[in-house]
């Protein structure tokens, strides 16, 4: 089992004692754990969905040492799920928004910030200082890139992932334990696993999974019960349904195996292929610009608006668009006329660039993708449309 | 009949079903019988010269089948098939 230890003896303080009083009745925690919550140093990747439960327990727990990993900025987007941050924190730095939170609940807290987009370049330094790495990043390339370190530096990776109603948990990296690698050696190409910005997440799904995180650290710093190393716990919110899967550590994984070929971190969006694609949509000819659009529609030109939204989005904001959701759009192009100018948009570019590439494919010439999206006609075109 | 398990990202493919049941032999023509039945998964489970995806892990029951032998991993009647591919979501 993986145990932290603890170099500097800790003692706590009587206002201590009393906040951590249900720990110290329990023999399980008692004053040596609760020694040991104190002296531990833990890393969380990202203060957003899984980041704030996580954070908030940690700390309410007395985790003496809480670093933050975070350069993003809070948006009303994220305060449906990311509960570390409140209204009035809208524009503040979610670093400085989590730190004041963390502290009014414990101000026993040692809180590091680190204002910062984890890197190959600062990774492994940044690492060396904790004892547990808990890991709530949102894209494959931070994925892998928290994998490798932990596996480098031999700190121990608690994972949890989410997608829509869906998460995964396990403890990765641990001295015997498999890897995320072991899990997947390699990332999906860019496109064809969707993002919670567009695939959308149940607002409580990174609150159970976060937690599930924070559970597994608390127990690695005490070293009880069993540690999720070797399972993947997976979590089907709609269903209410949890099962588990065992993990094995594989011998040819090219990180954590017997003959490692990844000895040191790599550039994790190329890894991913991210770079590729980025060039792939820059490179996208026949892009439109709302306002281009907006003016064109004025002066009533004939264009005929596709919308590869889902039905649901439609029913949030529209633009007058023609519904036809990606998906369909194979089986459903005959209802378009090719010989008419089509400009197509969805909520923020992405979709619409796969229907453009399809209906070109597919023998349209004249179609272009609107830039930004509905998302972009809201916000420079008209106001009255909302943004989500 | 064995239960296959559809992950979230992949119910769309096939008409929203958690769980879709199908007869086979082994854990390879249980997905092959699933693709066939909902041909819009192809893409998502196999890469163009038809090897299943990295990034898409299969398991029987708790076991994932690249310990047990692969696609070819016998099936008993009530065993349940999972796929399990990697999500990323977390944060933003």
């Amino acid at each position: 089992m993986a145990t932290i230890t603890t170099e500097i003896p800790v003692t706590l303080n009587k206002d201590e004692i009393l906040r951590y009083s249900r720990h110290l009745i329990m023999p399980e925690v008692g004053m040596e754990g609760q020694q040991k919550l104190k002296a531990a140093r833990v890393l969380c990747i990202g203060a957003g969905g899984l980041g704030s439960p996580l954070a908030l327990y940690l700390g309410a727990a007395g985790v003496g040492t809480l670093g933050l990993v975070d350069f993003d900025v809070v948006d009303y987007t994220n305060l449906q799920r990311q509960i570390i941050h409140s209204t009035a924190d809208v524009g503040r730095k979610k670093l400085d928004s989590a730190a004041d939170k963390l502290t009014a609940i414990n101000p026993f807290l040692n809180i590091q910030k680190f204002d910062t987009r984890l890197s190959s370049e600062n990774a492994l330094e940044l690492f060396r200082d904790f004892d547990i790495i808990a890991d709530g990043t949102d894209n494959f390339p931070t994925r892998y890139l928290v994998n490798d370190a932990c596996v480098l530096t031999g700190k121990p990776n608690v994972y949890g992932s989410i997608f829509r109603f869906e998460g995964q948990a396990s403890v990765f990296a641990t001295k015997n334990g498999p890897c995320y690698r072991c899990l997947y050696p390699e990332p999906p190409p860019p496109g064809l696993v969707p993002s919670c910005a567009e695939g959308g997440v149940l607002g409580i799904l990174p609150g159970l999974v976060g937690v599930m995180q924070a559970t597994e650290v608390i127990k690695l710093i005490l070293g009880v019960g069993d540690p999720l190393i070797g399972r993947l716990l997976l979590i089907d919110a709609l269903g209410m349904k949890f099962r588990e899967l065992k993990l094995r550590k594989n011998p040819d994984c090219p990180v954590c195996g017997t003959h490692p070929t990844v000895t040191k971190l790599i550039d994790y969006d190329q890894f991913c292929g991210i770079r590729g694609e980025e060039q792939k949509v820059e490179a996208g000819a026949g892009e439109m610009q709302v306002e281009e659009l907006k003016r064109r529609l004025d002066a009533k030109e004939d264009l005929y608006i596709l919308d590869v939204r889902e039905p649901h989005e439609f029913q949030i904001c529209n633009i007058g668009g023609n519904l036809i959701p990606l998906n369909d759009l194979p089986k459903r192009v005959n209802e378009l006329d090719s010989s008419r100018e089509i400009v197509v948009h969805c909520k923020m570019g992405g979709r619409s660039a796969k229907a453009v590439e399809f209906l070109r494919q597919s023998g349209f010439k004249k179609v272009h993708n609107l830039a930004g999206g509905i998302n972009a006609w809201a916000e420079r075109v008209d106001p009255k449309v909302p943004k989500y | 009949m064995s239960k296959i398990h559809i992950p979230t990202p992949l119910r769309q493919y096939v008409g929203k079903q958690s769980t879709v049941d199908v007869k086979a032999a082994t854990v390879g023509e249980a997905i092959t019988t699933l693709v066939a039945q909902h041909p819009d998964l192809q893409r998502h489970l196999y890469t163009e010269d038809g090897k299943l995806r990295a990034f898409v892990n299969l398991y029987l029951n708790d076991e994932d089948i690249r310990y047990l032998q692969k696609e070819a991993t016998a099936v008993k009647e009530g065993d349940n098939i999972s796929i399990v591919p990697s999500i990323a979501g977390g944060a933003a």
